[in-house]
């Protein structure tokens, strides 16, 4: 899991860390200013992959540092807000920040909206971590319509321990769909069910 | 030709017409926030349109190469419903979006002191939050509601080169030309303007700050029109250049006014969705 600290020490290497450190320290000791600072990050801390620290870019490293630097007892209302009117980058960055925030299940809903929405890459976001609060049921329909989305698995954390014979079950009717319709199933997924079903046998 | 159309309501449009827009040149749309037909009856219902126009449907324009802003507004129309007016409380939010590059459309419907207010209050939201302002002029009682309108800007302190003043036509033209402030045109099938109309609007007042756009929505309209309009300007003897200032270098100008601008991806899809494979690779996790 990334956690808060690499984060920072990336940003601090970026030539918008002067801004960074404004809000950051703005969001500790005057909570109500992270309204404007988490929308305006794209365009104050750039939108650029953070050296060093795959898988994010400054913008969503900057709002999860936000949220991190909250009053704890900010953070659960603050979440829910910034998600609700959050555009998708805002969306994304919510969703990302969700393991390192000490909420407890109380983000579970804003994954739940994720994974009910066509978007890619919230489907993708809200599938890493923090996914340990879905039930079985919901995180294996959220896995297989990664499949259907054609979002590559490797977006969903620890897949292998939490893949079951339900799956297993789900993934081959789905091979034998596609199959039917003379469609392509997903590599991924083929060699996620041919995991599967080997260990089984 | 490549075309940037600055007002059209995709949201009420098919994936076929992305499709089509993108095989034609379409890259990239400004889709303002305006009425669907079916008046709303509460503030939620601005809210959750408003995430759509933000969220969800530059998600679909892109799956097709083509780059969609918006602009963000509570309509004239509605703007006369007081279940509605509280969204007016709601716009600072979203008019700080990366994608948000105009607030608009606001204007004049029926002139009423209700659309006064409302016009008055987010030309004032436009100058606070540094964005332009797109006007939307009224169907009815026309040149008066132009004249008015151009009060109404002249009085809120904006300067004119912010402003785009739209659906305009022959008898309405003159009045924004002389304020300094930005000529929109709607070219329909049967209403507003037509493209060879078009060519004789830009043949006598000429390119400057002149913004086609096709306004096509739910009702009868064609999101194609601009292009049609770039044809009709080729054959009546305007050079490639000048179709290309008219139908993607103006709306450049007017909404980069913003600083929010960003047409990185534009026309890369050529008709095909692209978006999942490229946004997840932008994303990573």
């Amino acid at each position: 899991m990334t956690d808060p600290e690499r984060l920072r020490a990336a940003l601090r290497e970026t030539p918008r860390w002067e801004w960074v450190d404004t809000v950051l320290t703005a969001a500790g000791e005057r909570p109500e200013t992270i309204g404007r600072s988490f929308v305006q990050a794209g365009r104050r801390a750039g939108r650029a992959p953070l050296p060093g620290v795959p898988g994010w870019t400054a913008d969503e490293a900057t709002r999860a540092l936000l949220l991190a630097a909250l009053p704890a007892d900010r953070v659960e209302t603050e979440i829910g807000d910034l998600y609700r009117y959050g555009d998708a980058d805002e969306k994304r960055a919510v969703l990302k920040a969700l393991p390192m925030l000490a909420v407890g299940a109380a983000g579970l809903p804003l994954l739940h909206d994720a994974i009910r929405t066509n978007d890619a890459r919230l489907l993708a976001a809200a599938l890493g971590p923090y996914a340990r609060h879905l039930h079985q049921a919901a995180w294996r329909q959220a896995v297989l319509k990664c499949v259907f989305m054609d979002v590559p698995l490797t977006a969903v954390d620890g897949l292998d321990e939490r893949a079951d014979r339900e799956l297993a079950a789900m993934l081959a009717a789905f091979a034998d769909e596609r199959a039917a319709a003379g469609r392509l199933f997903p590599a991924d997924a083929a060699a996620l069910l041919d995991r599967l079903t080997r260990e089984e046998s | 030709m490549r075309v940037f159309d600055p007002h059209i309501h995709m949201t009420s449009r098919t994936t076929d017409d992305y499709a089509r827009m993108a095989t034609a040149g379409v890259r990239a749309v400004v889709e303002p926030a305006f009425w669907l037909g079916q008046p709303r009856t509460n503030p939620g219902s601005f809210t959750d349109y408003f995430d759509s126009l933000i969220g969800w449907e530059p998600y679909r324009a892109a799956q097709f190469g083509i780059v969609h802003h918006a602009t963000i507004a509570l309509n004239p129309k509605e703007a006369n419903d007081p279940r509605c007016r509280p969204v007016l409380d709601l716009l600072p939010r979203y008019l700080d979006k990366d994608r948000v590059v105009a607030v608009g459309e606001i204007g004049y419907d029926s002139m009423t002191p209700e659309e006064d207010d409302a016009f008055e209050r987010q030309l004032a939201l436009a100058v606070e939050h540094d964005l332009p302002a797109l006007v939307h002029t009224p169907h009815r009682d026309k040149a008066n509601g132009v004249r008015r309108t151009m009060e109404v800007v002249a009085a809120s302190g904006i300067a004119p080169e912010r402003v785009a003043v739209d659906h305009l036509n022959e008898v309405t033209v003159g009045i924004v030309h002389d304020s300094g402030c930005w000529m929109g045109f709607s070219v329909y099938p049967e209403t507003k303007m037509s493209p060879p109309r078009m060519v004789e609007v830009l043949r006598r007042y000429g390119p400057d700050r002149v913004l086609v756009n096709s306004a096509a929505d739910w009702g009868v309209s064609d999101p194609l029109l601009t292009l049609e309009t770039g044809t009709a300007m080729l054959a009546a003897g305007f050079s490639e250049d000048d179709v290309d200032r008219v139908l993607w270098r103006n709306p450049v100008e007017f909404y980069g006014q913003s600083g929010r601008l960003d047409l990185t991806g534009a026309g890369t899809g050529a008709g095909r969705p692209t978006f999942a494979g490229s946004s997840i690779k932008r994303g990573g996790s």
